[in-house]
């Protein structure tokens, strides 16, 4: 009889090169993802080092970091000073050695997190790796998705493998409807709220239950995304149909019989888990964070802890007890790998459609790929954003993480859809707010936050 | 003499001053700011560690003087000690970096961030989680001014405080890649007719995986 297993397992043991005395295991990387932030690092490094690439095929190298989100921009056009040298050594050595090149204005090009789906490179079954902490958003797949540093990425362009430990393994079963209002951002953001941003250390979670079936790719990526702010390892979600009718045809995509297969590719019933969370999701209502980590989340309708520290009151200029809701705002931004898909921008666009953003706030807007702007622009949601305010940007990271260059002033209050409300992550000094593509909207029209409902009119 | 696999000093037995910075949830944005990265291999990054604490203005490099580390005495540290989740978030090994090229030879935290940990390994930087029990409160943290580290036996002593001291867990190949200085490419390039057979085999399960689809940006 075989052991039951998770789907972790299954995915993991499947591409278990050698297994060392320690523990460790070597693990085949089907697919490694380079953007122009630490990419050329990576690859200068190898090629001083005299290595060479395992697989050319199977590297690609994505201009997204620090690309400049101004429309018309020019290809080596960055947004931090001095980034047209990423970018020019990125191409530059992407092109030296061979790996496929997803260049600054090409029409694939987006948020590595956001384009690898929209073109197969992400797909079930298959084990990737990216220098870049979102890399679990990929794990909505039902792929093996992680996210490493740069000279592990080095590692991987040579060997085509990794050496790394087997995490424990923790579910997180979501039952019930969505509330109203609610998105797959407010769930993970009262997660990682409820059980704190280190929770999932050495953990990779499998998100599973009834409102998981439910939801569409999208939400799971926005879902799985997170999950490095939860502490994990990664995150993972069983393919189903609408995975496989996602994925199917895209240009990397495996082929028809495999995709068949993967259907079946799934946690076996009696596998057990290290941890198991249940949550209902009936009465989570849309989240904002107050403070200075993702965990300092509270719902809409609530006030700042008592237990809030005194470096995150600081920073943020908020006191214990002040409720969240009403707070004013100078700026909003949506976009980025956690909330810049088309249904995100959908969300917002149902929001501002007839309406203006308030005089006192800088909104901008920036798709995640060039195919999540193309779609947009098609639906005349551009012209929603702009006419209610919004600027609208050319696809990449953008605003959500401060790199020198255009952002909002110090000390600016700013309702965000991204996932980091560190100190100084959208600049120094500003304060950022996380919350869903919709409560940024609505709160971009009032002016202070607020929910879609609040506004009079 | 470092060797073609020997890519780094050899980590050895040593007494180290130590700067606390009790906070928890640290992240990497904090340790360094995403605007102190530059491009070029070799860049010394340690003016960039906390730039945004450190700094007043981050552009002037006007200090700010409430930071620790701009007290008198800083650049002698070689532990810096933290709370739980230290080095969360983004997976820049310039964190690393910048700590490594400020002198921190040993980051010691209640619990740390998965892929800065292993950043730290990369990088000849000795992670240590403290255990719950020991110097319990964020001011017996802080209170000491000196440890001796001593990887080969796994031991971390408080010189103020000797009976807290404790035995610290470290993976073999962790300590191995520390101890000696080898380069982890090298080590798995042992293995390397093992991932040649696993990929041949692959490819005749996966042929689509192999089959050469590429993508060469035509704007």
């Amino acid at each position: 009889m075989v052991t039951p297993s998770t789907l972790f397992t299954k995915l993991w043991d499947a591409h278990r090169i050698v297994r060392f005395s320690d523990g460790d295991d070597l693990i085949a990387v089907d697919r490694l993802l380079l953007h122009e932030r630490t990419g050329g690092v990576a690859l200068r490094s190898l090629l001083n080092k005299g290595h060479t690439v395992f697989d050319t095929n199977r590297v690609f190298a994505i201009m997204d970091h620090i690309v400049s989100f101004l429309p018309g921009r020019g290809e080596n056009e960055a947004r931090s000073p001095g980034g047209d040298l990423f970018i020019r050594e990125t191409r530059s050595l992407a092109k030296e050695l061979d790996i496929n090149l997803i260049d600054t204005n090409s029409r694939e090009q987006g948020i590595v997190h956001v384009i690898a789906p929209e073109l197969g490179i992400a797909a079930p079954s298959l084990s990737l790796v990216c220098p870049d902490s979102h890399t679990c958003s990929l794990g909505a797949l039902g792929a093996l998705a992680w996210g490493i540093g740069s000279s592990k990425a080095e590692h991987v362009l040579v060997t085509s493998a990794i050496r790394v430990q087997k995490p424990k393994q923790m579910l997180i079963r979501v039952t019930g409807k969505l509330c109203a209002g609610s998105s797959a951002k407010d769930i993970a953001l009262f997660l990682i709220a409820e059980y704190g941003a280190k929770a999932g250390q050495n953990f990779a979670v499998e998100y599973s239950g009834r409102l998981i079936d439910a939801m569409s790719i999208e939400e799971r990526l926005t879902l799985c995304n997170l999950a490095t702010e939860f502490g994990a390892f990664t995150a993972i979600i069983a393919p189903d149909q609408k995975t496989i009718a996602y994925i199917q045809d895209k240009p990397f995509a495996p082929n028809k019989d495999c995709l068949d297969e993967y259907q079946e590719l799934k946690t076996d019933d009696d596998a057990t888990f290290d941890k198991v969370i249940e949550v209902n999701a009936e009465k989570i209502i849309p989240h904002v964070s107050w403070g200075t980590s993702p965990e300092d989340s509270i719902p809409i309708d609530g006030s700042v802890p008592s237990n809030a520290s005194n470096e995150a009151l600081k920073y943020m200029d908020i006191r214990i007890g002040q409720p969240i809701r009403s707070l004013d705002i100078q700026g909003a931004f949506i976009g980025s790998c956690t909330n810049g898909r088309l249904s995100d921008l959908q969300s917002a666009a149902k929001i501002l459609k007839g309406r203006r953003v308030a005089r006192s706030v800088k909104a901008v807007c920036v798709p995640g790929s060039q195919k999540v702007k193309r779609d947009a622009e098609a639906l005349g949601i551009d012209q929603i954003f702009k006419s209610s305010g919004f600027e609208w940007g050319a696809p990449g990271c953008a605003m959500c993480f401060y790199a020198g260059g255009d952002t909002f002033p110090p000390f600016t209050r700013v309702v965000s859809s991204t996932n980091r409300n560190f100190e100084g992550r959208q600049g120094p000094k500003v304060r950022t707010h996380l919350a869903s593509p919709a409560i940024v909207a609505s709160s971009a029209i009032a002016g202070r936050i607020c929910s879609p409902d609040d506004l009079q009119c | 003499m470092l060797g073609v696999d020997i890519v780094a000093e050899p980590f050895v037995k040593f007494v180290g001053k130590a700067v606390a910075i009790v906070r928890d949830n640290i992240d990497t944005d904090q340790i360094i700011p995403s605007i102190e990265m530059r491009s070029q291999l070799g860049h010394n990054y340690a003016k960039s560690l906390f730039a945004g604490w450190r700094y007043s203005d981050i552009e002037k490099r006007s200090e700010n003087p409430d930071f620790v580390l701009n007290q008198s005495g800083m650049d002698q540290v070689r532990i810096l000690v933290s709370g739980h989740n230290f080095g969360c978030g983004s997976s820049r090994e310039h964190a690393v970096w910048a700590l490594r090229d400020y002198g921190i030879r040993v980051v010691m935290a209640r619990s740390f961030g998965i892929i800065f940990y292993e950043n730290c390994i990369n990088n000849n930087v000795l992670p240590i989680k403290i255990p719950n029990d020991r110097l319990q409160n964020d001011q017996e943290l802080a209170d000491v001014q000196k440890f001796e580290v001593d990887l080969q036996n796994q031991i971390v002593t408080p010189l103020s405080k000797i009976d807290q001291k404790w035995n610290f867990e470290i993976k073999a190949y962790h300590k191995k890649l520390l101890i000696e200085g080898v380069d982890p490419i090298a080590m798995t390039l042992k293995n390397i007719e093992q991932i040649r057979a696993f990929y041949d085999s692959d490819t005749r399960d996966r042929p689509w995986l192999y089959a050469g689809t590429r993508i060469r940006s035509n704007p």
